[in-house]
């Protein structure tokens, strides 16, 4: 059974190694912890440069998001994982596509877009 | 020999074409799996219209002057800490230990019904303040992603009810074990949706 699901690549989450996986766990635990709070605190302080703050939480978040799919879903990038990361990648490329492609269409129109007491001024 | 080694093996043994159908536990979770990045894909539209739209707030409140970040800091180690507990769960369900799942599944329901009263709580004071979904179009892009991430956190607190009454009556037998299996995966990719909610909304990038 075992090597039958192997042959066969493994699902996300899937684990083999029933050892130590509770200390995984912890592992998960202690970073996501660690980066959480540096979220939170690099958002209310004043020692960073203002303008830098955000690329801060969002390399944090990111940080922290790949801390979750490692310790708590498992996904790594071991030979049979092979579709999970493929599946994965196009996830990634998709909500990138959406979510900087609207912002950036958006914030062109936003700019193009005659000044709102402009328009009633012409429409009078 | 480790997996990796006795994958490596079975696979030079077989021929890809003559190893037939995979096992239903790897059709299941990779199904699942591919079930979660589309369920992030809406999210991630939900995110567009609150990252376009966060500064519309039509002369009503502001981000700042409503979320309160403390509350929001109680929530994330709320789901944080059902993650960790969710998966140890999921180790009491492949060993099979019954008493040590419903323990820490009750773990998991409790933070994540604790998490769902703060985020109630939480609406309900903006909505008693005047801070309704009706009053900016910032005011509606967040409760709309938001509130979608609460219907999901509530949908798997009814889901993991459902299992739990399965575990009694069916016991630890494939299928239900593997409806766990996706259940914790479920768990953890609302946790990692969590993490952008408070990052962006919460923390205020955009």
């Amino acid at each position: 059974m075992g090597t039958e699901i192997e042959a066969q690549g493994k699902s996300p989450g899937a684990n083999i190694h029933t050892h130590g996986t509770r200390l995984s766990y912890l592992i998960g635990l202690g970073y996501a912890t660690v980066l959480t709070f540096a979220s939170f605190w690099a958002s209310s302080t004043d020692v960073i440069y203002p303008h830098g703050v955000p690329i801060l939480l969002g390399v944090l978040a990111i940080a922290q998001m790949g801390v979750h799919l490692v310790f708590f879903l498992h996904i790594s990038s071991a030979p049979d994982q092979t579709n999970n990361i493929l599946a994965l990648a196009f996830g990634i490329f998709v909500v990138g596509l959406i979510v900087f492609g609207s912002m950036i269409i958006m914030a062109h129109l936003n700019h193009s877009m005659m000044p709102m007491d402009r328009l009633l001024q012409i429409q009078r | 020999m480790s997996a990796m080694e006795q994958a490596l093996a079975a696979s030079d043994a077989v021929p890809l074409s003559l190893r037939g159908p995979a096992a239903t536990r790897v059709v299941a979770g990779y199904g699942f799996w591919l079930f979660l990045l589309s369920d992030i894909v809406i999210f991630a539209a939900l995110f567009a219209a609150y990252a376009v739209l966060s500064g519309e707030t039509a002369g009503g409140p502001t981000g700042a002057a409503l979320f309160d970040k403390k509350h929001v800091l109680i929530e994330t180690a709320c789901l944080l800490a059902s993650s960790v507990t969710c998966g140890f769960g999921s180790l009491a369900v492949q060993s099979a230990d019954r008493s040590s799942t419903y323990c820490w599944m009750a773990i998991t329901f409790i933070l994540g019904a604790s998490f769902l009263s703060l985020e109630v709580s939480e609406f309900s004071h903006m909505l008693a303040i005047g801070a309704g979904p009706s009053r900016s179009a910032f005011l509606s892009a967040f409760f709309t992603l938001v509130g979608t991430h609460g219907l999901h956190v509530s949908i798997g607190l009814c889901w993991l009810v459902v299992m739990l009454l399965q575990v009694a009556t069916l016991g630890f037998q494939p299928m239900v074990s593997r409806r766990l299996f996706c259940f914790g995966l479920f768990w953890h990719a609302l946790d990692i949706v969590w993490i952008g909610v408070f990052t962006i909304v919460y923390l205020g990038v955009h």
